[in-house]
């Protein structure tokens, strides 16, 4: 079908250019390492998982201890070239674990922004629309302002916190089973604002880690690990494919709700469900990068000028084109003598871009 | 195909309309007309299953519109909207291929073959193949309103439901639309429009379906329902129901919305002079009634198209009986006897005698006939006026009666 075969070139194509952006930016850091070096670390360090298993932790929250399933994924590693030991160290502890996780980011947060346009009809909406970053950041600041003994700490907070901000701006927004769109639109903004309140609240509470709260508020993967990789690649991914699954759908919903309802489409159900995925990709996200703007905004849109607005092609090409411009991003961010958070080059980078989409294209709807 | 039982619907908390029936058969095009507000949409879209109704029931194949899923309603009833603003732009033809969205199951094959028969026959039905790649926002609004209906084929559906579908058409394209849909209904569609236009409805419908105050005022053959007193029961405005002189159809002329009438006049007359002291008085929003009017008089025409209640009669002729009565009835019931150049016949002199005020009507033309005219002209309740001036005399004639200002 023409649609599936234009999607899979597009696919593979921005796939290269994704693992292009990987491996150029393995080879950037304070240490130069030759590009074959990078090459055969990186490919050494491709995982596959080859087992589950549950085994029992002993966690604490708020002083308790209890013992917590866990999952424990083992990985083999199917390729195993020969390379310089500190070189590998390097590539495969320091760097890459950054990169995948901007990638795995930059991925959710485009595909949720392609969500987000799509279910409010607005080429304007962002992942945050309903108010999952203010939540996040709540949740986030808090922690960092007043400690808590949480599993995951910090990230876990922001988790819920983007989840029940998201939710209860959904709750606001509902009556007799019905959501109309520009009810929650108009929640979200409400919301956002009440939580940025509690936010530069809290930050004057913060005192000694004020510095570390405002990082993370501008958005920024330093010090990721691959601990952060195995949460969020699988949630992605997950979260990719149910919203893939509903791309026809969110295509006839573009011709507004009762015309999607004529054509056989369970517009409330489908609504919920897209909503719920959106934010929770959005919040694993913003959890472990913070709050990085412009990504869920610009990509999409610039995908949708590219390919059309025909979600089947616009999801999967605007979710690799984030990663590929969220890696990108962060090598800046990075690459420079004194590092600047990720969110800072994604604002400086994607509103230019977005004024010059603006002066280019006479925008009409909003 | 379609039947509505006893349908109540209210729109936020206010009752559209209450107990509604209708029902339209297999090959059946039926017209939904009425008044704004009257709840034409409301009706669609209780069939469509966009609105719950409050009690009744929609059938449609046989099945309860209520107990179907969204899919399952998608591929029984497919509705096209009024207009719809695609803000992103897809082609025409992926507008029309979404027509196929109740067809599709979300895991599992989709008949690709399927859908680009009926995407494909749809295009050509519709005459939009032409343009079937271009973005539908930079097509027409009269090719936008026909790239819905060819969505609502592709849609592939027993019932059809159309939302003033000719609103945004030219003529041409008006027709056009109409006669497809008449000849999808022939090949087995049900079909249920709301239509704004009266003889468009008359013209293509197999039946109509007046809609007023929330219920059904009346249905039928286009003949049937298109009445004077039908039409203005309804959009509560003075109509004509004339024939189309081409099509034999009805054809509706409204002569806007009706005033308070506090006086009624009776003419008798003939030729032209009749016909502008009946405009005169009808248009300043007197109840007119006329008779004896000559068959095929310009007068008689009048009277009829504007839906008086005339007594016509053969012209040169001596009155029937029967006519007699029927004018004497008439001229009882009026304030004012207006005699605009009366028909010579015998028996209208009788007619004329009579104890109300009498406004005598001489032609502009200063050549004043008086046939027949009894009565005496110095009399305090009776004044010889000129067409232009008959307002001003009936008033003076019936002082007291008020006759709305003449504007």
């Amino acid at each position: 079908m023409h649609t599936g075969v234009r999607t899979v070139w597009w696919s593979v194509g921005l796939s290269v250019v994704l693992a292009a952006a990987i491996l150029v930016s393995a080879t950037i850091g304070p240490v130069a390492i030759a590009s074959d070096t990078v090459a055969k670390a990186t490919l050494n360090a491709i995982a596959v998982p080859a087992g589950v298993s549950v085994t029992a932790e002993p966690a604490s929250l708020f002083g308790a201890s209890a013992p917590v399933p866990v999952l424990d994924v083992a990985y083999t590693y199917p390729v195993s070239l020969a390379v310089p030991t500190t070189a590998e160290t390097i590539v495969r502890q320091v760097r890459l674990p950054r990169i995948v996780l901007a990638a795995v980011v930059g991925f959710s947060l485009a595909a949720a922004g392609a969500v987000m346009q799509g279910f409010f009809r607005n080429p304007m909406a962002d992942p945050s629309i309903i108010g999952v970053s203010s939540g996040a950041a709540v949740g986030a600041v808090a922690t960092i302002a007043f400690p808590l003994a949480v599993p995951f700490g910090l990230q876990t907070a922001a988790f819920v916190g983007a989840l029940l901000a998201a939710f209860g701006v959904y709750a606001i927004a509902s009556e007799g089973g019905r959501t109309p769109v520009a009810t929650l639109l108009l929640a979200g903004v409400a919301v956002q604002a009440l939580l940025g309140a509690a936010v530069s609240y809290m930050l004057l509470q913060t005192g000694q880690s004020l510095r570390e709260a405002v990082y993370w508020l501008m958005g920024q993967l330093s010090g990721s690990s691959w601990a952060e990789v195995e949460v969020t690649l699988p949630l992605s991914l997950l979260a990719f494919a149910v919203v893939y699954v509903y791309a026809r759908d969110l295509n006839v919903l573009l011709l507004g709700e009762t015309d999607a309802h004529t054509l056989g489409i369970e517009v409330e159900r489908t609504k919920r469900i897209l909503l719920a995925v959106a934010s929770v990709i959005t919040a694993a996200a913003v959890s472990v990068a913070g709050v990085i703007g412009f990504v869920g905004l610009i990509v999409p849109h610039a995908m949708r000028l590219l390919v059309g607005p025909d979600h089947r092609i616009l999801l999967p090409t605007s979710a690799l084109a984030g990663a590929a411009f969220l890696v990108a991003a962060d090598t800046f961010a990075r690459a420079g003598p004194a590092e600047v958070p990720v969110g800072i080059v994604t604002a400086a980078l994607g509103a230019p871009f977005f004024l010059y989409l603006l002066r280019d294209r006479e925008v009409h709807a909003l | 195909m379609i039947d509505i039982d006893d349908l109540t619907v209210s729109r936020g908390g206010v009752t559209v309309f209450e107990d509604v029936s209708l029902t339209v058969a297999e090959e059946e095009f039926v017209a939904l007309v009425g008044p704004n507000g009257a709840g034409k949409t409301t009706a669609l879209q209780a069939i469509n299953g966009v609105l719950t109704p409050d009690s009744g029931s929609v059938q449609v194949d046989g099945r309860p519109v209520a107990d179907c899923s969204a899919r399952e309603r998608g591929r029984l009833v497919a509705t096209v909207p009024q207009d719809t603003h695609v803000g992103f732009e897809f082609s025409v033809a992926d507008i029309v291929a979404m027509g196929r969205t109740p067809h599709h199951t979300r895991v599992g094959r989709t008949d690709h073959e399927a859908d680009h028969r009926a995407v494909r026959r749809a295009l050509d039905r519709t005459a939009t193949d032409r343009f079937a790649d271009r973005p539908v926002d930079e097509v027409s609004g009269g090719e936008r309103q026909r790239v819905l209906l060819a969505r609502a084929l592709a849609q592939d559906t027993p019932a059809l439901l159309l939302d003033e579908p000719t609103a945004s058409l030219d003529v041409n394209h008006q027709v056009e639309t109409l006669s497809l849909v008449s000849d999808l209904t022939a090949s087995g569609k049900a079909a249920l429009a709301a239509i704004h236009d009266l003889d468009l409805a008359a013209r293509f419908c197999d039946r109509i379906v007046l809609l007023a105050d929330g219920r059904v005022l009346t249905s039928g053959p286009p003949a049937d329902v298109l009445d004077t007193a039908s039409l203005d029961a309804a959009f509560d405005a003075d109509a004509a129901v004339t024939t189309h002189p081409t099509t034999g159809t009805p054809l509706v002329t409204a002569l806007g919305e009706r005033r308070d009438r506090d006086l009624t006049a009776h003419v008798v007359g003939t030729g032209r002079t009749a016909t502008r002291v009946i405009a005169r008085l009808h248009d300043a929003g007197a109840t007119v009634t006329a008779g004896p009017l000559p068959d095929g008089d310009i007068a008689a025409e009048t009277a009829r198209a504007r839906g008086l209640n005339a007594v016509a009669a053969p012209p040169f002729g001596p009155l029937d009986a029967a006519v007699r009565d029927s004018v004497a009835t008439l001229r009882d019931r009026a304030d004012v006897l207006v005699a605009a150049d009366p028909p010579a016949a015998d028996g209208v002199a009788a007619l004329l005698d009579t104890s109300l005020p009498v406004v005598r009507v001489e032609s502009d033309r200063g050549d004043a006939d008086t046939r027949g005219l009894s009565t005496s002209s110095s009399s305090e309740t009776t004044r010889a006026t000129t067409p232009t001036d008959v307002l001003d005399a009936v008033a003076t004639v019936t002082a007291g009666r008020e006759l709305p200002a003449d504007d």
